[in-house]
């Protein structure tokens, strides 16, 4: 409709269009009738549909930040290979569909050599990392995402680009405890966090916040309403009850959590999303930090290759990392992987008390 | 091309056999200049080790409260380019499906309103544009939206709804995922453009228990396909498979319901014990299906862990017809969604989301409120405190109807 100021035509609230308009011909043709799935190799599958079609699908290892270059180099392969057609998955995975299998190594070579992108991701891998923008592009961020996962990667390669493990494993990186890469039920989830209260800029507070509402958002109580010295409003924050969760922060920029020299990092293992076999679960507290070391961070790719290396020796066919944990109890996860148990890892937040062993069941 | 800053740690980043994203930042660059200021804040911030963002700050475009997510450098001076570098959330195409024609005109367009920068995909499922200024908001806006796109969500709205590929590619989707998230997202662009309530409110749909847009641990109301009647067993198929793997160890043995059984030829499910779990299915492809009574089901109050704990959704209805109410433009579930909406409305507080809300109050109370019965799929197990906070009782002064049966 016409904008009253501008008198031009504004466009809004047209919703995102219709996905029918961007389905490749031969998916508009089965949609709905797809049959079974099979694998031909690593990153590559193919659907069979009621009609006996086959639709061949190559997975490519894409990273979350993409210059405008290279998606019109993904444009330029879909025009090649796949008449026009891509599509992208949920973990930041770009998918090519072929109606044939002639053109699959080609597009392979292709791909690596243009895009110089790896393909992989399917099966018994290390799925592509979720996660979220880090020191790049957020101001609550606790450590970099990008870098890490950049770091974990490349140690990591080979288990995305073959199927070593047995099954899939899903790594998840958020940069605070916001998690916004919902990484809280990853097989592996690495989670920027604090170690100390917000600084509070006592004499900002009333100017940049509403009070009420700083007061509210703590989930442990710990913020109070107080006066400045020359009585202006303010709070104050008991640090013997802050969790460090940076919740206050996100409603006030008076109260700024970052923190260079106790930022860092906190590995959680054993989520899972999927229904298959054992129900769906958080990830639980292996090691609760390990400070942020850029630009490669060490000591977070010794930790996750000790667990998955841990795993590929204990689990059995098909179990995924939270299944064999639960299998082999978590003393013995501890004993394998020599990760320190501390105080920490016993729960101490509202329902904690639930996560207790309450029985004479353990491996000694 | 020289470069403005020396970036010796995000270099180091250069090198390795992953993709990198420092050089895709190089990229971005060279078509928009103002990146190279992102970099050398990046660095920057690999020195001090913290971000270097200014908190918050107002960016948007007219009549939407909400899509554009401001970013402000907090050395504006040092790092010009970056002293407004803000993100615009781009609702995907469902399924994430794209053409080669328009991926180029985006591409065209982050180039010339923004850093020449994306994401394919935010961790919601927008596409992200990154780096433009306020004064350019807007005729990316336009310029996205003379293309057919409009802008997802951001702060206390309903996030754009997100689906898996469904049955564009899947044959284990037991309801047209991307035909109900199509739907779903246009009935609510009120509520997805102009934040409405107390926090965020994400819907997600997923085609079977896999749920791989991972609605389960995120999501405020999860839709997750499932079927109601017998797997599909393909006999032939099943021999074939026994023929390459161990059928009992691999599958039989590791059905959470113990309801199958392999006598080395023939295969057999107790399908009225299934808990739809999905692992023979997925070991088995070619041999076993869902069944062809499909449908959803609901759950209702992920979340991650701010601002009270983290928590995973619990079944709200176990069996939904998906395909009954498709014929009613899903009219079910809209209102459902409505209910729990006023529900939310009425009682919940600034920053508490709806499974917070639930905890709060009290799930029998919830149901109450938004007409729900209580079943026993709801729960793991009944309680096993006596603390019940009893709504009938007798009392002395009343005639009750049943007092004879007490007596």
């Amino acid at each position: 409709m016409p904008d009253k100021a501008s008198g031009r035509v504004r466009i809004t609230d047209i919703g995102p269009p219709n996905y029918e308009d961007f389905l490749p011909d031969i998916i508009k043709r089965n949609y709905g009738k797809w049959k079974y799935h099979d694998y031909i190799k690593p990153g590559v599958m193919f659907h069979v549909s009621e009609s006996g079609e086959k639709l061949y699908t190559v997975r490519v290892g894409s990273i979350r930040l993409l210059s405008s270059d290279t998606v019109r180099t993904i444009a330029d392969l879909a025009d090649k290979y796949c008449k026009g057609h891509v599509r992208f998955t949920t973990r930041n995975n770009i998918e090519f569909l072929l109606d044939s299998d002639e053109n699959i190594d080609n597009l392979i070579e292709d791909v690596n050599e243009t895009l110089g992108f790896p393909v992989g991701g399917v099966k018994k891998c290390i799925a592509n990392i979720v996660h979220t923008q880090g020191w790049l592009h957020c101001h609550t961020s606790a450590s970099d995402a990008s870098g890490v996962v950049k770091s974990l990667m490349d140690e990591l390669y080979d288990y995305f680009i073959t199927e070593q493990l047995p099954a899939k494993v899903r790594i998840g990186f958020a940069c605070c405890l916001n998690m916004c890469g919902s990484v809280g039920a990853a097989d592996i989830s690495i989670v920027g966090i604090h170690r100390r209260p917000p600084h509070v800029l006592v004499d900002r507070v009333n100017d940049l916040c509403e009070i009420p509402s700083v007061v509210s958002a703590c989930p442990v109580d710990a913020i109070k309403p107080a006066r400045t010295e020359d009585g202006k409003p303010t709070v104050e924050i008991d640090e013997d009850r802050c969790v460090f969760c940076g919740n206050c922060y996100s409603v006030c920029p008076a109260l700024p959590i970052a923190d260079p020299l106790n930022d860092g990092l906190a590995i959680f293992v054993g989520g899972k999303i999927s229904n298959a076999r054992m129900k769906p679960t958080f990830s639980k507290l292996a090691i609760p930090f390990i400070p942020n070391n850029p630009p490669r961070w060490p000591e977070v790719i010794d930790a996750v290759k000790t667990i998955l290396d841990a795993y590929k020796e204990g689990a059995k066919p098909l179990e995924r990392v939270g299944e064999w944990i639960e299998r082999i109890g978590w003393p013995k996860f501890f004993r394998i992987t020599g990760f320190e148990f501390t105080k920490y890892h016993i729960d101490d937040f509202r329902l904690g008390e639930c996560t207790m062993n309450y029985s004479n069941h353990v491996t000694l | 091309m020289s470069k403005k800053y020396d970036t010796p740690k995000l270099d180091q980043l250069k090198t390795g056999k992953w993709p990198s994203f420092v050089k895709e930042l190089e990229k971005a660059a060279a078509k928009a200049p103002r990146t190279e200021d992102l970099i050398g804040q990046l660095e920057e911030s690999y020195n001090v080790k913290m971000p270097l963002w200014k908190h918050g700050g107002m960016a948007g475009v007219k009549g939407y409260g909400g899509g554009v997510v401001g970013r402000f450098s907090n050395y504006p001076e040092k790092f010009p380019g970056a002293k407004e570098y803000h993100t615009m959330r781009i609702n995907q195409v469902q399924g994430f499906f794209y053409t080669s024609d328009i991926l180029r005109k985006l591409a065209d367009i982050g180039d010339k309103y923004a850093g020449g920068l994306f994401n394919f995909h935010g961790a919601t499922g927008d596409i992200q544009v990154l780096g433009f200024t306020q004064a350019e908001a807007e005729d990316l806006f336009q310029s996205v939206a003379k293309l057919g796109f409009d802008q997802g969500g951001s702060g206390s709205a309903l996030r754009t709804p997100a689906a898996c590929v469904g049955p564009a590619r899947c044959e284990w989707a037991n309801y047209d995922t991307l035909h109900m998230c199509q739907d779903i997202t246009q009935e609510f662009q009120n509520e997805l453009h102009r934040p409405p309530f107390n926090y965020k409110f994400k819907i997600k749909f997923s085609g079977c228990p896999n749920d791989c847009v991972a609605s389960g641990a995120r999501s405020d109301l999860s839709v997750v396909g499932i079927w109601k009647d017998n797997i599909r067993i393909d006999p032939d198929a099943v021999r074939e498979y026994a023929k390459k793997m161990d059928i009992q160890k691999l599958v039989v043995d590791r059905c959470p319901a113990k309801c199958m059984s392999f006598d080395g030829e023939k295969l057999t499910i107790d399908d009225s014990s299934c808990v739809k779990c999905m692992h023979c299915i997925n070991t088995m492809p070619k041999a076993l299906r869902p069944g062809v009574e499909k449908g959803a089901q609901i759950r209702i109050g992920a979340k991650v862990p701010m601002v009270q704990g983290p928590r995973l959704g619990f079944v709200l209805i176990p069996f939904y017809d998906v395909e009954e109410d498709k014929k009613n433009n899903y009219a079910f579930f809209k209102d459902l969604v409505q209910r729990i909406w006023d529900f939310w409305d009425e009682y919940g507080q600034n920053r508490e989301r709806v499974g917070e809300l639930i905890q709060r109050v009290g799930i029998g109370n919830f149901l109450e409120e938004i007409g729900i019965d209580p079943i026993p799929e709801m729960v793991a197990h009944p309680r096993a405190n006596p603390f019940i906070k009893f709504e009938e009782y007798f009392s002395e002064d009343e005639e009750e109807e049943d007092d004879e049966d007490e007596e």
